[in-house]
């Protein structure tokens, strides 16, 4: 909210600068976004009366201008055509200074001089390019000569607030003057509201009938023989200031108060109230055109406003069309009501119209606010000479809001803060936010209507600790018993995982937690896979990211597109993220995946070495490998799953081309995808030392010509089965196909390593061993020893 | 042949001096000692001696050998040394060559930084809790005293799964469930991934990470939340930093703040990093509300507590000056690389 410095400045007596003022107020909790010093960089801008005008010699669109500034008559030259004589109009003096730091020099115009410039709204900052037209026309009472910044107020800049959901009190030029009084301690001085009433009484005019109890008050005041016209210049500038545009004298003083007190109004014209009736009632169904021109939709969650035929206003939002003060209204209703927060909201959301008013009532107003803004108002007319208060005064107010009592005591107040604040104290800054303290064993606190938000001996402490500072509270650590951090099992896994995949290098990426249903078709998903059942956003930003990710490869393989589009070949990345599988409960089942991915100079079993290395340094136990060819995300002669402990933990292969194809990639790629959860199931974190050997090792070689289709794996479980324990390692050194090998068969060779805990093994004990492995192998796999 | 052996041990020593190479020492170690040596078959002359001749030339000749072969030695010291140097000095190679190693990778930045909280506040006490992404509106809303339509579910524009069931907007009601879980004292610190409906441009994506902060015990106060995150700030962007707690409104705390630092960039003189105001804002915070307290099983009568809530990807934005929060998402690999 924009506050004006100047206007703030009528309601406390205060020596400060706009900037410490808003710094001063930005520590007691009221937050500056901005400070706006409009009038800053305007020099040598006064005011002047056009005596004469003429058109100009050499060009039709031009006008030449004789000007009174008072202590001379200057001529300029000017393209605008909403000036006559007798007009007093702001004018930039030769060697002047203009908002963004244009300079304003005297030079000739089309042949003929001009010694500066007649400025518009728009030139002097006050107003968007779009929204004026021509010069900037003053009062015709304004003294020439003067400086513009005085008659305009522009001295004093504008500050912006923030203002919370809780602070509907600061919404407003006064309230923040409630708080500039309360946080430096000085007076806040009283508002004028004072005005005369004719002998007629408004209820002889008007019936006011609420219907429903989401207005929790509606007050109306008569305003007649209204003079319809501009408003002051103090009170158009004072709108601007406020980023309102000034209308006319009757909207200019409703908007004036709903800035000054934070309190929105409407004035309808009497005449178009049929039946002379105003009802507050839910809405019907139907269509509505507000004041700026839109029909809109309305329809029974929303408030309006009615007369005894027709729906006139839209409660808390917008006036309508069909009542709106006019030049030739000459009598209106003053209408000052206080509607419910939410449903005012909610209406302005459903509606998509936000406005000052429904930006205010959605904060949920004081109803006691309601009586004080419209004698404001009423005052406002009378001052301003722009109509009759009519007297008597309707008030619709079912349940009035009575000031409430917390209590607090002093000791619990600086024991939560950790303070040392004497009682006095706190009674002198509760006061000075108009709190009624009484002392006693504790504080009894009388809060006034406008401060709902104070409720309980918390929000108490946050007043009094705002207003002493919170940088003056002191900085202490945790008092208490010591507490043991230590990280779980699982967080140290993870810890250990992310270190593996950066030695064995690659880059941790990051990708979305939802992607698009459609992504299951892309990598080829079976059209029976349970990563198919998924969570869905009922209001997603779109399809591309409407549901939550069962897999991680999708986002995986889309980053690597990304890379490899990009040009950066050689690709090796890990992600460790969350899926979320739909188990039919309430809430998905989250769980960690590590997806790996690389592609360049690479193969499976760059791949398979990163795995392994994963699973050596987490201790997996009973972690094998097994061919894959059901996975149709895969190449189905390039895949293996990973078991542990004969559980499915995994699966990593090279991704099929059809899905490579997918994601335009020409370049093979291989990805893991791994439950963390079922790998750490099997992690022994606990390692136990196993003594050196003692006696040496017997390295016997061995080559065997197998079919093809003979999987390493099955001559290793033969040679550890048959090695009766004294196999210490299987070393597979040798796979060869070619040059003295049948068509389907291969060469397999291998180093075995013979070794006994507690003896030195003999020629024999080996040949033993060995040779019921050859002859298990030779059975078995039809193996031939080379 | 006293002359003689003096003569052969002269000729020896001078040849010795100007010999090159191991080959050329063998040829004369053979020439002079070798079994037909010049000295060998002199020695072998020495039965043509007188028996009184005999001892004293036989001295002579020892001495002369043992001279000889002294000299071999010295010479074939030398000549090592010097083949050496030879070898050393053909073996230079071009040092400023690049390396060679095995290729590291790296965690993303935004890992990077959290480990570095983390590091922070375990080293202060707190462990790292945990909760679910996809939340029950109770412990996301309702549990942290915001109900149904609360204005603060506007500005936290929300995914919803269904009715009762969102994409958590926010760290905080791990808070609750943590308290539900655990017994006070309670100090851990909860970070992972939010949720909020808005579409992703330089400043804006729909998911994010925050790190939430909870302490609940017997006589926890404001200056205490004071002072741990006063701490953590220094640790965090260097001893010199100052931190700024400015009132504030959230439905779960009361009071409540926000906290800037003293700008990172340019030590609190202002610059375009800190828009010239010398702070930067990085966090929320405050006293846990009764009501949350009351939420999670905890009696505001006995205890008390603060929470806090800061922004990882906005941190790490200023820290290293990345212009837009899609970079992070992206994973482009030369960005990664740089961190």
């Amino acid at each position: 909210m924009k506050v004006p410095f100047n206007w703030l400045l009528e309601y406390v007596d205060l020596d400060k600068d706009i900037n410490e003022v808003a710094e001063k107020l930005t520590l007691t909790g009221s937050k500056v976004e901005e400070v706006i010093e409009k009038g800053k960089e305007i020099d040598k801008v006064v005011t002047g009366k056009i005596i004469k005008t003429e058109k100009h010699p050499n060009a039709d669109k031009l006008t030449v201008c004789q000007v009174d500034v008072k202590d001379e008559v200057i001529q300029i030259v000017t393209g605008a055509d909403n000036i006559k004589e007798g007009d007093i109009i702001p004018v930039a003096l030769h060697g002047s200074t203009l908002p963004g730091g244009v300079k304003i020099k005297k030079g000739k115009l089309r042949g003929v001089e001009s010694n500066g410039m007649l400025c518009s709204e728009a030139e002097l900052g006050l107003a968007d390019e779009d929204s004026v037209h021509g010069i900037m026309i003053l009062d015709e009472n304004t003294p020439i000569g003067v400086d513009i910044k005085e008659i305009l107020g522009l001295n004093g800049g504008v500050i912006d607030f923030e203002i919370t959901s809780n602070r509907a009190d600061c919404f407003s030029v006064y309230g923040i003057a409630r708080e500039t009084a309360a946080s430096f301690g000085c007076e806040l001085k009283k508002l004028d509201l004072t005005f005369n009433e004719n002998s007629e009484n408004i209820e002889d005019f008007l019936k006011v009938e609420v219907k429903t109890p989401l207005c929790r008050r509606y007050m109306a005041k008569m305003i007649k023989n209204i003079k319809v016209g501009p408003s002051p210049e103090w009170m158009q500038a004072k709108l601007q200031e406020a980023g309102v545009r000034p209308i006319n004298n009757v909207v200019d003083i409703t908007n004036y108060v709903m800035l000054e007190l934070g309190q929105p109004m409407h004035a309808f014209d009497y005449e178009n109230i049929e039946g002379k009736k105003i009802v507050v009632k839910m809405a019907e169904d139907e269509r509505f055109t507000t004041l700026d021109g839109v029909e809109r939709q309305l329809d029974s969650s929303m408030i309006t406003i009615n007369d005894a035929q027709k729906t006139i206003a839209i409660a808390g939002v917008m006036g309508g069309q069909n009542s709106e003060v006019t030049e030739e209204t000459n009598t209106i209703i003053l209408e000052c009501a206080s509607f419910d927060g939410v449903t005012t909201r909610l209406t302005s959301k459903r509606l998509g119209l936000r406005t000052e008013a429904s930006s205010r009532f959605e904060k949920d107003l004081d109803p006691n606010l309601v009586e004080t803004a419209l004698k404001r108002a009423c005052h406002l007319f009378e001052t301003l000479k722009v109509g009759e208060v009519v007297g008597g005064v309707i008030d619709c107010y079912e349940q009035k809001l009575e000031p409430h009592y917390v209590k607090v005591s002093p000791k619990w107040v600086n024991d939560f803060l950790g303070t040392d604040i004497v009682v006095q104290d706190m009674v002198t800054m509760l006061q000075r936010l108009d709190m009624e303290v009484e002392v006693k064993d504790e504080l009894i606190i009388k809060v006034p209507t406008f401060r709902q938000d104070v409720k309980i001996k918390e929000d108490v402490a946050e007043e009094i600790a705002r207003l002493y500072g919170y940088d003056v509270i002191p900085t202490q650590k945790i008092v208490g018993e010591a507490v043991e951090a230590e990280m779980t099992k699982e967080q140290k896994l993870i810890e250990a995982v992310k270190r593996t995949m950066v030695s064995s290098g690659l880059y941790e990426t990051l990708t979305y937690s939802f992607f698009s249903p459609k992504v299951f078709d892309k990598i080829n998903l079976s059209y029976d896979s349970e990563l198919r059942n998924v969570v869905t956003i009922s209001n997603p930003l779109g399809e591309d990211f409407s549901v939550m990710r069962t897999t991680l490869i999708p986002s995986m393989l889309e980053v690597m597109q990304r890379n490899i589009l990009r040009d950066n070949k050689e690709v090796g990345l890990f992600d460790i993220g969350k899926v979320y599988l739909n188990v039919g409960k309430e809430l998905p089942d989250e769980r960690y995946k590590l997806c790996v991915a690389i592609a360049g100079d690479v193969d499976f079993f760059n791949l398979k070495g990163i795995v392994e290395n994963l699973i050596n340094v987490l201790s997996v136990d009973k972690a094998e490998f097994e061919r894959e060819t059901e996975n149709s995300i895969f190449h189905p002669g390039r895949c293996a799953k990973l078991l542990v402990r004969k559980r499915y933990a995994g699966v990593l292969g090279e991704v099929h081309p059809d899905v490579l194809e997918n994601y335009d990639l020409e370049t093979r790629v291989y990805i893991a995808e791994i439950d963390l959860a079922t790998l750490f199931e099997a992690a022994k974190m606990e390692k136990k030392y196993k003594p050196l050997p003692k006696y040496p090792a017997v390295l016997r070689d061995i080559a065997l010509l197998v079919k093809d289709e003979v999987e390493v794996k099955k001559i290793e479980d033969i040679m550890l089965k048959q090695g009766k324990g004294i196999i210490e390692e299987i070393k597979l050194f040798d796979v060869y196909k070619g040059k003295q090998i049948p068509e389907g068969f291969k060469s397999v060779a291998y180093s075995i390593i013979y070794r006994a805990e507690d003896r030195t093994l003999t020629d024999e004990e080996i040949n033993k061993v060995h040779n019921a492995i050859v002859k298990e192998l030779e059975e078995r796999l039809e193996a031939k020893l080379r | 042949m006293r002359e003689k052996l003096q003569q052969i041990k002269e000729e020896a020593l001078l040849k010795l001096k100007e010999c090159q190479n191991s080959q050329m020492l063998d040829e004369l170690r053979v020439k002079y000692l070798g079994k037909k040596g010049e000295l060998t078959t002199i020695l072998r002359g020495m039965g043509q001696l007188s028996p009184e001749e005999r001892p004293t030339v036989g001295k002579i000749a020892n001495e002369v050998r043992e001279e000889i072969e002294a000299a071999i030695e010295e010479t074939l010291k030398q000549i090592k040394q010097r083949e050496k140097n030879l070898r050393l000095s053909m073996e230079t190679i071009d040092v400023t060559m690049p390396g060679r190693a095995n290729r590291i990778g790296g965690l993303h930045p935004l890992t990077k930084a959290l480990d570095e909280i983390k590091e922070i506040f375990i080293g202060m006490g707190f462990s790292i809790a945990e909760g679910p992404e996809v939340e029950l509106d109770y412990y996301n809303f309702e549990a942290l005293n915001i109900p149904k339509n609360h204005p603060a579910r506007d500005e936290q524009d929300t995914f919803y799964i269904n009715q009762n069931v969102v994409l958590r907007t926010q760290t905080s009601p791990v808070q609750i469930r943590v308290m539900e879980n655990k017994k006070p004292p309670i100090r851990i610190i909860a970070p992972g991934r939010v949720y909020r409906s808005d579409t992703a441009d330089a400043t804006h994506s729909p998911i994010f990470h925050q790190v939430e902060g909870l302490v609940v015990d017997k006589g926890i106060t404001m200056a205490s939340l004071k002072g741990t995150l006063d701490a953590f700030a220094k640790r965090m962007f260097g001893e010199k930093t100052r931190t700024k707690f400015r009132p504030h409104h959230f439905p779960f705390t009361e009071p409540s703040a926000e906290v800037d630092v003293s700008c990172f960039v340019c030590g609190g003189t202002g610059c375009r990093v800190c828009k010239g105001s010398g702070w930067i804002e990085i966090l929320g915070c405050g006293m846990v509300h009764p009501d949350v307290l009351r939420a999670g099983g905890i009696d505001p009568e006995v205890y008390s507590g603060f929470a806090f809530g800061l922004g990882l990807e906005r941190i790490v934005m200023i820290k290293y000056g990345i212009d837009d929060i899609r970079l992070f998402y992206e994973n482009d690999v030369r960005f990664l690389k740089q961190f």
